[in-house]
């Protein structure tokens, strides 16, 4: 049986610039900045409706499908 | 989504810009712009003024997306870089100290006072129309100008990037942004 998958926002910390544009258009509050350092997901919360993916200004979030 | 005062704080900036073309002197109110996030990034380590109240954010976020002034493309690899991120941010130390060298000349009594604002750290442009004289000494009013000009600066770049890429496309390359970031990073570091 094909295991099931989930679609979720998946950050790259590393490019990431902590503007926080993310956290303001996420429906569901499941990213946050961690520390002024970088965009954190909650991967429970999230749906992966991707519109932190769209406003994110550097483009560092993608949507990914991930297993459950 | 609910809204919060600090979500209209975009009329601040905007009325900053404004006020600049009537007095100069209200340009010294943009150091808050400065000190602000500068503060609670060394006291509490986070972005908060990112993430909440930067208010030129806010008006680059309004006109490309709610008035459509944005492609809304991805920003280019090497902007988002941290080459050019640093880059920029020494580069803009530079033009600062610069800025405030001239102020000092002109306390110092070895340069006169110059009503221009200097865009784009090269084109000046005659300013004189918003400056009526000052009871402080003429460098106060130098600063002025060369503080305006630092804002004005940033806002043209700000908006060409916002047409261009994403409508907070300055939020990726602001040198207080990156700043601040390197102060949460290295209060963070431990954890």
């Amino acid at each position: 049986m094909e295991a099931r998958k989930k679609r979720r926002a998946v950050v790259d910390g590393s490019a990431c610039v902590a503007c926080g544009c993310c956290v303001k258009v996420c429906p569901l509050s499941a990213i946050r900045i961690w520390h002024g350092v970088r965009a954190e997901v909650n991967g429970e919360r999230c749906v992966g409706c991707g519109r932190c993916a769209k406003e994110c200004p550097a483009s560092v979030i993608e949507i990914q499908e991930v297993p459950v | 989504m609910k809204k919060r005062w600090y979500d209209y704080l975009w009329i601040v900036s905007l009325t900053y810009l404004v006020l600049g073309f009537f007095n100069i002197l209200f340009a010294w109110l943009g150091l808050l712009c400065f000190f602000i996030p500068l503060i609670i990034s060394l006291v509490w380590g986070t972005k908060g003024y990112c993430n909440r109240y930067c208010g030129r954010g806010q008006l680059f976020g309004l006109l490309g997306g709610r008035f459509g002034l944005s492609r809304k493309k991805d920003i280019p690899g090497w902007m988002k870089s941290k080459w050019f991120r640093y880059g920029f941010l020494v580069f803009f130390f530079i033009m600062f100290f610069q800025m405030l060298w001239n102020t000092y000349l002109v306390f110092a009594g070895a340069q006169d006072l110059r009503q221009v604002v200097t865009l784009l750290w090269t084109f000046r442009l005659p300013w004189h129309w918003a400056y009526h004289g000052t009871l402080l000494h003429p460098g106060a009013a130098q600063f002025a100008f060369g503080f305006y000009s630092v804002m004005l600066t940033s806002t043209v770049l700000g908006l060409v990037t916002m047409v261009l890429f994403k409508p907070r496309s300055w939020c990726v390359y602001c040198p207080m942004g990156t700043m601040t970031q390197l102060i949460c990073k290295a209060k963070n570091r431990k954890q």
